[in-house]
């Protein structure tokens, strides 16, 4: 049905209504009425049916690859 | 592509495949685990993860996918609100194909003459109604957690265009109540739930407390292979140290408390209603019906479509695939006559459906 993707914001247009995404080299616009923080050029967001329903957390991502990474290098986990 | 790359590295891979062998050995007992999710469906059937997994693991798929689990008698008012004069219905692409009682369908009605319309999201069919103001345009809402919100913020766009030609016919239904079911079917004896992504973005890992309450194991994963071994690794840990809370995988999409806007939002519009799930039947405050206040713009009210006769096709067996009772090649129809070009239920139709899954990626 209608699938979530990341997206990265190119513009944020519209008194902070609309972002403007580029995915896969394509752009779209995705309502941003659902998001709970702020966003800005260069975040990304999960979008679902039209609309943004997330940022990104990039620190949170970092986070688990070199958790996991480490892991699996010591064979500990 | 940034975040989903990363998330299919070969390396971390073969990585988390040992430790899942590793603990799999010393958990001994076979474990079975459901997902309730479409996209998780599809990408494990896309990766071949299954056939990765030592032996004891079994993934069940459980009622994910949002087209599948629409009730027979929504399909047909579908139909009937479709063939209405006057009238442009919108839907989701997938739900075109649906079979409704005598293998009818809205792609069969279209070609007969009716309106219908495949819109991406409700907000392209409110700029239909506002395109047209001499139409009356139906939207019909299906799936869960993740996509209710988004049309809830579409019926709110509505209102402030005050527009009085827009019409849901809400099929929008809640994953926590079909879970909290599927945890009293003894044939399926799960041991852990994968929990859905992006429902979870919105509504937040602590919807699901009543399962670890159960003790089951539970964890809410993404969907890249990472991610979704990532989530049976710690399945797996909970099992063997004992199951305390539900974990977060998909840090980077999910907070334990969710979104709490889009939720208020959701609850602004939709309050939850009693209603029926293909194969699964009736489950309490499973659905969501527009407030009191948002009744102008229900298509139920406005169109009074009659009460149908609705008949499942016995073949079918949906139902017992959707509760993962059966595996989708266990249904004597499958590929032979039930393929995605002929479909003769809904969980062959939907790319996410279990049978379109296993049919497309031949497992
Ligand atoms: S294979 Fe077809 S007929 Fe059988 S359960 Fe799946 S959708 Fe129904």
């Amino acid at each position: 049905m209608c699938i979530s993707f990341p997206g990265r914001i190119i513009a944020v247009k519209d008194d902070n209504h609309i972002a403007v995404i580029e995915i896969g080299g394509s752009e779209r616009e995705v309502a941003l009425d659902l998001l709970d923080e702020p966003v800005t050029d260069g975040d990304y967001l999960l979008c679902h049916a039209g609309f943004a329903i997330h940022k990104i957390d990039a620190e949170e991502a970092k986070k688990s690859l070199e958790l996991l990474q480490e892991i699996i290098d010591n064979e500990i986990y | 592509m940034k975040y989903i790359d990363e998330f299919r590295s070969p390396k971390l891979v073969s990585g988390l495949l040992q430790n899942i062998k590793k603990s799999a050995a010393i958990y001994e007992r076979p474990i079975t685990i459901m997902e309730v999710c479409g996209s998780h469906t599809t990408a494990i059937s896309r990766f071949g993860i299954r056939e990765l997994l030592p032996e004891t693991i079994h993934l069940v798929s459980g009622p994910g996918c949002p087209v599948c689990v629409t009730a027979i008698e929504e399909v047909d008012r579908a139909l009937w609100l479709a063939a209405q004069p006057n009238h442009i219905f919108t839907c989701y692409g997938d739900l075109l194909r649906v079979p409704g009682s005598h293998l009818n369908s809205l792609e069969k009605i279209r070609a007969t003459g009716a309106q219908v319309k495949t819109v991406h999201s409700a907000l392209e069919a409110v700029a239909l109604a506002q395109k047209y103001p001499e139409q009356k345009i139906i939207f019909m809402g299906i799936g869960f957690e993740a996509t209710a919100p988004t049309v809830a913020a579409a019926i709110l766009q509505a209102e402030k265009l005050k527009l009085k030609n827009f019409f849901l016919f809400s099929c929008h239904k809640l994953m926590p109540p079909v879970m909290h079911a599927l945890l009293d079917e003894q044939e399926l004896n799960l041991d852990a739930f994968l929990c859905p992504g992006h429902v979870s973005t919105i509504i937040g890992s602590k919807a699901y407390n009543f399962i670890t309450e159960r003790g089951l194991a539970a964890v809410v994963t993404g969907f890249e292979p990472v991610d979704i071994l990532t989530g049976i690794a710690i399945i797996l840990e909970q099992l063997i140290n004992g199951v305390d809370e539900v974990k977060i995988q998909y840090r980077r999409a999910v907070k334990e408390q969710g979104n709490l806007k889009a939720q208020a939002i959701m609850s602004q519009v939709f309050s939850p209603a009693t209603v029926n799930w293909r194969g699964l039947g009736r489950i309490e405050a499973s659905g969501l019906v527009l407030r009191d206040a948002f009744s102008a713009f229900d298509a139920l009210q406005h169109f009074s479509p009659p009460a149908s006769q609705s008949q499942v096709n016995d073949a079918c067996r949906c139902g017992d695939v959707l509760r993962g009772i059966i595996k989708p090649n266990d249904c004597k129809l499958f590929a032979s006559t039930c393929t995605p070009t002929r479909p003769f239920g809904p969980c062959m139709v939907s790319n996410e459906g279990s049978c379109a899954a296993f049919y497309n990626h031949k497992i």
